[in-house]
């Protein structure tokens, strides 16, 4: 059996850190590997990981220094990963993790949206933001996963919503990782701020390339100022040889509103945190995904939403259908502090089986330290409506296409939840493509 | 058009027919009486093809073909529909998206091509004129919310749209009241020609006091115990089931 070895990475810790050793980013870095080697891999004896088995993907080595991860994407490439919609968003590439700004395109005006290398805006005027709101998230996972992305900060971007702008054309962020010649280990880390007033849209994909394995250990901080409105997605659709702990840590800073939406279609190992942290009283927070899994792929979705300060609401609504061998998690977790009184918290989560061999664990934990809010969660694991089939198969439709026109039933009301149209389009048709395997 | 002989069914081991004999022509109307539990909605379960009832003895011969042997889509594709005594309700797909799906995987069964939007268009107007359906309910999901009266139009409904040559009404008339149901057996009349064969399964005269069918059979513990003209429907309407079980019971002691 391959063994774990760890050594590496602190090689290439320390090659990273010669580059600028005093800034700020390198002081983040530090702490974060500290943290890497004082918590060790987690394992299932973690709760947060009880389910999800990441040390597997460390039995293998794999390139993550700046020159390591060195490759030419072609513009062809990236046209193969591009989400409908494009022609009026916001372009940003990350190969390997790393921001590529010549095969990006910003199409909204400086006025309304900043975009800049992270190391760039962290020396510029932005510093004092990015001294304050960067690597906050590590304050919430507490784990050796997320430290090790922090290790290994750069190469990232800065995404800044100008005060009061509305901003029309939407950001997708496309993670390519060239697996070709390497296994590859994809560590984007960006921050973005939307400010008062602001509203911004984040659209996040993923593609591997080649056939070695790639890993990509995403964390992604956004700052919601107050009045902004924040939506967020994840189409996921990869390889299975592309695994994937992502975490999108949400923190509400003012009375704001935030809407995340997490399609997961295909892939190996996945993990997706999703952190919404009321910082501030009065906070909106709508979270949904939707995962169909077949084959091997296990997909682990862990929600927070962390009530901090009084009056905010959430509605967390995941769905699942698992197919062939996957395996589905949802873990969903939510806070009330002792100030947060008047929460009002919501949590669903309904999982189809469609095989014997297929595993869903769900599990929602409440921890309320507040007497006067109104929370509740609900979680269902079942099979396809037989009732519901046999009707339609009464009027002459196929057993196939009447499971099809029940899943996408099932699944549409997490995927109207998707508000930029040719999106939500696109995630209907590759739905519908899926269910007809 | 429809012969079942002898058939035996049971469900979880347990045997609910035990030896139905039926023939039905083109254009007959047939009701199916009986008390609860002597095993009507099984015999529709059995001729729609619900899994959970396994036949084990028998035929059931419908227009030259051994239905048994068919999925429950390739029957209704041959020409069978079954109204549902319990329509189900499914959040999420349009009952006209419905509709179009099951009538265009029909037409590919007999090698037409599907339907095009104003043809169908075209043909929903017109089938919702002859059954009294309200536009609103068609654009909804199928049978959310609907009341008991709507669900069973809405069976109908789709029946006037399917064509089917042969309809079992499973209890069509329960849970209706005197309007819904008389507008549903209008609609009912209103499908009726001489190509067409019905089954009525129900409890109570009054359905068929609208629908007038041609042959009322008396099912009683999974057997067709007695057979008439719609006067015995009157005759069980007026004097319970009880005097057939008294019949029945002594001419099983003979």
């Amino acid at each position: 059996m391959e063994k774990i070895n760890l050594e590496y990475f602190g090689e290439k810790f320390n090659q990273l850190q010669t580059i600028d050793p005093d800034n700020f980013l390198s002081a983040v870095r530090k702490e974060g590997f500290y943290n890497f080697n004082k918590k060790g891999l987690p394992t299932y004896k973690n709760e947060e990981w009880r389910y999800t088995s990441v040390s597997d993907l460390f039995k293998k080595e794999y390139r993550l220094t700046e020159d390591e991860l060195k490759t030419e994407i072609s513009k062809s490439q990236i046209d193969e990963m591009r989400l409908p919609g494009w022609e009026n968003a916001n372009e940003l590439v990350f190969a390997n993790g790393k921001y590529v700004p010549e095969l990006s395109t910003i199409r909204s005006s400086k006025e309304e949206l900043i975009i800049l290398p992270l190391e760039e805006a962290a020396n510029g005027v932005y510093k004092d933001l990015i001294n304050e709101h960067l690597g906050k998230s590590a304050l919430f996972i507490n784990d050796a996963i997320h430290a090790l992305n922090t290790s290994f900060i750069f190469g990232g971007v800065f995404i800044y919503a100008v005060k009061g702008q509305l901003i029309q054309n939407p950001i997708y962020l496309y993670h390519i990782s060239d697996a070709t010649e390497n296994h590859i280990l994809s560590q984007p880390r960006s921050l973005v701020f939307a400010d008062k007033s602001s509203k911004l849209k984040l659209v996040e994909t993923f593609k591997t390339i080649g056939t070695m394995d790639s890993f990509t250990n995403e964390v992604l901080e956004v700052v919601v100022n107050s009045n902004a409105i924040l939506e967020y997605y994840k189409i996921q659709n990869d390889g299975t040889n592309g695994s994937h702990v992502g975490t999108t840590h949400i923190r509400q800073i003012g009375k704001s509103y935030a809407h995340t939406v997490v399609v997961t279609l295909d892939g190996g190992m996945i993990r997706n945190n999703t952190n919404i942290i009321m910082e501030a009283a009065g906070n909106e927070a709508h979270m949904y995904g939707l995962y169909l899994l077949n084959g091997n792929s296990h997909v682990d979705n862990h929600t927070l939403v962390d009530n901090r300060m009084p009056n905010c609401f959430s509605n967390e609504l995941y769905k699942g259908v698992m197919d062939g061998r996957s395996t589905g998690v949802f873990s969903g977790k939510i806070f009330v502090r002792p100030d947060a009184q008047k929460t009002n918290a919501y949590q669903t989560n309904n999982n189809i089986l469609l095989s014997e061999n297929a595993t869903v664990n769900t599990k929602p934990q409440l921890e309320i330290f507040a007497d006067d809010v109104k929370c509740s969660h609900g979680c269902t694991v079942g099979r396809l409506d037989e009732e519901a089939l046999f009707y339609l198969r009464a009027r002459g439709i196929s057993k196939e296409l009447a499971q099809a026109m029940l899943l996408k039933a099932f699944a549409q009301n997490v995927i109207e939840q998707i508000k930029i149209e040719p999106l939500r389009e696109y995630a209907e048709q590759m739905i519908a493509a899926r269910l007809a395997d | 058009m429809l012969s079942i002989k002898n058939i035996h069914a049971s469900v979880e081991g347990k045997e609910i027919l035990r030896g139905i004999n039926l023939d039905l022509q083109p254009g007959e109307v047939h009701a199916i009486m009986g008390p609860n539990g002597s095993g009507k909605s099984t015999l529709a379960s059995v001729l729609a093809g619900r899994e959970e009832y396994e036949v084990t003895q028998g035929s059931v011969d419908f227009l030259g073909k051994n239905i048994l042997e068919l999925s429950p889509e390739d029957r209704a594709r041959e020409g069978l529909f079954l109204a549902f005594q319990y329509p189900v309700e499914i959040p999420g797909v349009s009952t006209t998206n419905f509709i179009k799906t099951a009538l265009n995987e029909k037409r590919k069964y007999h090698g037409l091509p599907p339907l095009d939007a104003v043809s169908f268009m075209k043909l929903m107007k017109e089938k919702m004129n002859l059954v009294e359906i309200d536009k609103s309910l068609l654009t909804r999901s199928i049978n959310e919310g609907f009341s008991g009266g709507e669900k069973k139009k809405n069976e109908i409904f789709q029946m006037a749209m399917l064509e089917p040559r042969l309809t079992i009404l499973d209890e069509t008339d329960s849970g209706l009241d005197i309007d819904a149901l008389r507008i549903v057996a209008n609609g009912v009349n209103k499908l009726r020609n001489e190509n067409r064969a019905i089954i009525v399964i129900t409890h109570y005269q009054r359905l068929l006091d609208y629908l007038q069918p041609d042959f009322v059979h008396v099912l009683l513990n999974g057997k067709i115990v007695k057979s008439g003209t719609k006067e015995l429907a009157l005759e069980l309407e007026e004097k319970g089931y009880d005097f057939i079980k008294d019949q029945f019971s002594l001419s099983e002691a003979v």
